[in-house]
């Protein structure tokens, strides 16, 4: 292996190294704990601050204070003392606190007292038929190649979907010189009436300033299509055009690139796989970790901190990495509390940074269409199962996720389940008349991630099995 | 072409080989945005169906960019930073092994 | 309320759910308590081997009834159950490993069973080219095969159901007790009351089997397994070595299913295991010395089923040594799979019938009287 772990066991191993997981493993290096940061990108930053120690873009007015903010945490962790392991993928965290994950080509095992799981969010699905030609990415996508490669779109691009990032990105296309053709917005009008009882703490919160403004920026050069109700991609091997449906008209755009966003909703692969008790989320629509203040979960000695335990943004996931590492400073060093910010110093910022969620949540609620498909429309991505398919599980027995793996392979390709998870869930709830609660999600196992055998094959030797030849 | 790069780009430039074809990077891309960027028909084959794909979420939560990297099969192109002389194949299908 | 059934089968395995199917069959109409839903445990996530190959004799003639059906399994549930025959093969890893072989062989050629045959290395890597140049040959049992676990036990609850059973999936099995001659259940808030109780419980067989006063010597095990992402076709029968666990079969999509029992830590209660990963990365090596094709694969899933293994690795099938109208039929020791559709044949004859034709008296749970704890 090229980068190793310098030690088999730590006080602490945070996983990702977006804001949750720079602010923990700072707080507990600082705190004289034994530290080890793991993250599977070349760099530190996760989502929100993606390559803000390498991106080409270096014009400060393109990407944004909120972006250039990332730099800070990157260098307070860098001051800590923490050890960070780059290009470390995770693929299995158990009960016992052991972590398994794959750097350099060859992976090793650590042992933790405490693990602080910050793997952040993901896109939620827009199952819209026609998804996974290719040109048709998330905003996420588009993001991640402007900030690491300083990529903008610059064919026939339509933007589709709703929340606040979707406008982020416009706001950074056009700053850059890119092009984008229309943007599709399927906000639901009704959710502004909803959303009115929160309007107030909203406006009282940073987010509605900087949000006003970037629509504003945005709307001044795009044409923006609000009341879109359909969603469709065409194409013949590649996307060719958007088909859609706004204000009772159904129109058609060419585009070469269809990037699409409804929302970030928590990664849940590696806390599930690590047993760690999840309910759904009715107001967020996802499946969140049942969490106590401090982050930490139904694991003993296992907590998570960021938009992985519910999604807030980037600042109440700094404020909820201080306050998981607090809690396992408290545990394992208690003499070095008083060093660091208090419980209620760190509520009173995660309360601040969370201000404006609920109306943002509200607001951007996705419609029921949007989330789940019918007919011909793939669902499970990796396997190519349709939602006409699962509906027919369903007529013939299949209660839920799982049961489902007797019929089809939903869920069983390499993605595990990160892209058609909920959409599954959703879609079996509605069919048969349950919450999803009552439906579940997948049973997910390690690894979260996939493994070469030779990888796996050149894990050191451990005590023989028992010799008796078990047959199965 | 469905992205451009920035007129100013201070980073090195990287050579990779795409299917045998002379692709150039720069150092910080990632194997999958350097494929999605190159102009190239990169699209792979998807081992259920050979239905076409290209990346999706360039996060490493999709799985649509697996490429075969240096002979080796099956790897996320948006979690691997191109490297100079890089060998990058499209998969078609079911990945080869035994090679 | 009490509902009168002719039978409550307790365990949604393959065990419980072809019984059912099998009394349904003989015009019964039982009752099927399954505390999670059908094919959940060990019988829904195992290598899904139809396997008659390296048997223990006590299990051989309950094997061959079991193929017998199983070559009918279309007909018989109207679903296919993913079931294909190509056979399987025992490799022997050195020259000894095959003189071991040779005496199986000739040991099983002696009482009778002729489902066994040696081969030598040439047809050895006719039948598997992908095994290793050094493994000079092995046992080959040509009608097994292998089938899809999950879609063959749903299959037979499927069809349980639909012939008249009664299948309570979500509820456990509580207050078992025997009252004016008859056993009676409670499933949630419902009682059911049967002539016959068959316990099929899997890793919960021997407790229920104590609570009625015939403890045996069982524990709860949790073998793993692990499955590959899409590879081209390299191999047709199932593999499974003499010398060392490995299990190895590749599905007509082109995983690679590798599985041979290195177990994981259970917790039953709980339905949740832990693997191990040395166990795993032990198996992951024995693919790598053996089929030197897989060395680029991918391992894309690991997992563990929950099942009960007895001291002597044989299941405990047949009636009760202590109650009339009481038949077991769990403890199958990772081996069960196959088993399934014949033990539940076979215990259909049992309960209707008083007996069978099928060669069971070794595997009755009476050899463990003397031996109670």
């Amino acid at each position: 292996m090229t980068a190793a772990p310098k030690q088999e066991t730590y006080d602490v191993v945070v996983i990702g190294a977006g804001p949750a997981g720079l602010a923990a493993a700072a707080v507990t290096a600082k705190a004289g704990l034994s530290t080890l940061l793991l993250d599977e990108n070349a760099g530190p930053g996760g989502q929100v601050w993606r390559s803000v120690m390498s991106t080409p873009v270096i014009a400060p007015d393109k990407l944004g204070a909120d972006y250039w903010s990332g730099k800070a945490l990157v260098e307070e962790l860098a001051a800590s003392g923490a050890e960070i392991l780059h290009r470390a993928t995770v693929w299995s965290l158990d009960k016992a606190l052991d972590v398994g994950f794959s750097v350099g080509g060859g992976s090793a095992f650590v042992n933790a007292r405490r693990v602080i799981i910050a793997t952040g969010a993901l896109e939620r699905p827009l199952p819209i038929p026609g998804w996974t030609l290719p040109g048709v990415m998330t905003a996420g996508a588009a993001q991640t190649m402007l900030k690491s490669s300083g990529l903008v779109p610059s064919g026939q691009t339509v933007l589709a979907g709703q929340g606040p990032l979707l406008w982020l990105l416009a706001a950074q296309i056009l700053r850059l010189g890119g092009c984008i053709d229309r943007i599709l917005e399927t906000t639901d009008r009704r959710n502004w009436l909803t959303a009115l009882p929160h309007a107030l703490s909203f406006l009282a919160s940073p987010y509605a300033l900087k949000g006003l403004s970037l629509i504003r920026e945005v709307r001044g050069k795009v044409r923006v299509v609000s009341g879109v109700t359909e969603l469709a991609a065409a194409g013949d091997g590649m996307l060719q055009s958007v088909r859609y449906v706004a204000a009772g008209k159904r129109e058609t755009v060419s585009a070469d690139l269809l990037l699409l966003h409804q929302g970030v909703v928590p990664n849940v692969n590696l806390a599930m796989s690590a047993g760690v008790d999840h309910r759904w989320d009715e107001r967020q629509l996802c499946w969140s970790p049942v969490c106590d203040a401090d982050g930490g979960t139904s694991v003993a000695g296992l907590a998570i901190a960021g938009d992985g335990a519910g999604i807030g943004g980037a600042a109440a996931a700094i404020a909820s990495g201080r306050i998981a590492a607090r809690g396992v400073v408290a545990a394992l060093a208690p003499s070095r509390l008083a060093s660091l910010p208090s419980k209620d110093q760190l509520a009173a910022a995660l309360d601040r940074a969370t201000l404006g969620r609920a109306f943002l949540d509200v607001l951007y609620r996705p419609s029921k269409s949007f989330r789940v498909p019918s007919g011909d429309t793939i669902v499970c991505r990796c396997e190519e199962v349709t939602a006409q398919d699962i509906l027919q599980s369903v007529a013939i027995g299949a209660t839920g996720p799982n049961q489902l793996k007797a019929y089809r392979r939903a869920g069983m390709g390499p993605c595990q389940g990160r892209l058609c998870g909920l959409t599954v869930t959703e879609l079996m709830a509605e069919t048969r008349g349950k919450t999803p609660q009552e439906i579940g999600y997948y049973r997910l196992r390690a690894p979260v991630k996939p493994i070469a055998l030779s990888e796996l094959a050149a894990l050191p030797k451990t005590e023989e099995a028992v010799s008796a030849v078990v047959r199965g | 072409m469905m992205f451009k790069r920035l007129q100013r780009d201070d980073r090195r430039r990287v050579r990779i080989t795409v299917a045998g074809i002379d692709v150039e990077a720069r150092e910080g891309d990632t194997v999958a945005a350097a494929l999605v960027a190159s102009g190239l028909d990169v699209r792979r084959k998807t081992a259920v169906s050979g239905a076409p794909r290209l990346p999706y979420c360039m996060m490493g939560v999709c799985f649509d960019c697996l490429v075969t990297i240096d002979g080796i099969g099956n790897r996320q192109g948006c979690l691997v930073p191109v490297a100079e002389g890089m060998q990058i194949e499209i998969q078609q299908g079911k990945r080869e092994i035994g090679r | 309320m009490t509902i009168a059934r002719d039978a409550i089968i307790v365990g949604g395995g393959i065990h419980g759910c072809s019984t059912a199917l099998h009394l349904c069959l003989r015009r019964l109409k039982p009752v099927l308590i399954v505390k999670d839903y059908a094919g959940r445990h060990a019988s829904g996530v195992n290598a899904g081997g139809v396997r008659q190959l390296a048997r223990h004799v006590a299990e051989i003639p309950l094997s061959i009834r079991s193929m017998g059906i199983w070559e009918g399994i279309r007909d018989l549930l109207d679903d296919d159950c993913g079931f294909d025959s190509h056979g399987q093969v025992l490799v022997a890893e050195s020259d000894a490993e095959l003189d071991a072989c040779r005496v199986r062989v000739a040991d099983l050629n002696e009482r009778g069973f002729t489902h066994e045959e040696l081969i030598d290395g040439p047809e050895l890597r006719r039948l598997a080219p992908a095994v290793a140049e050094t493994c000079p040959g092995g046992i080959v049992s040509r009608r097994d095969g292998a089938a899809s676990p999950a879609q063959t036990t749903t299959a037979f609850r499927r069809k349980a159901e639909a012939l008249g059973a009664t299948v309570r999936e979500g509820f456990p099995a509580t207050n078992l007790r025997r009252e004016q001659g008859l056993w009676r259940v409670d499933v949630g808030s419902d009682t059911y009351e049967a002539p016959v109780l068959v316990n099929a419980a899997g890793a919960w067989g021997g407790r229920l089997a104590a609570m009625l006063g015939e403890s045996v010597p069982v524990e709860t095990v949790a073998p793993m397994l692990m499955i590959t992402s899409r590879v081209p076709h390299f191999i047709d029968p199932v593999v499974i070595l003499r010398g060392r666990k490995l299990s190895f079969k590749q599905f007509a999509n082109g995983t690679v299913l590798i599985g041979g029992g290195y177990l994981a830590t259970p917790d039953q209660d709980r339905n949740e295991t832990i693997l191990d990963w040395g166990g795993l990365a032990q198996s992951a090596r024995t693919v790598h010395d053996v089929f030197p094709i897989m060395r680029g694969a991918t391992i894309m899933r690991a997992w563990a089923g929950i099942e009960a293994r007895t001291r002597d690795d044989l299941p405990v099938f047949g009636p009760s040594a202590v109650h009339d109208g009481l038949f077991h039929q769990f403890g199958f020791s990772l081996h069960g799979f196959q088993l399934g559709p014949g033990a539940g044949a076979v215990m259909a004859e049992l309960i209707v019938d008083g007996g069978t034709q099928t060669h069971i008296r070794d595997i009755s749970i009476r050899r463990f009287q003397s031996s109670t704890p």
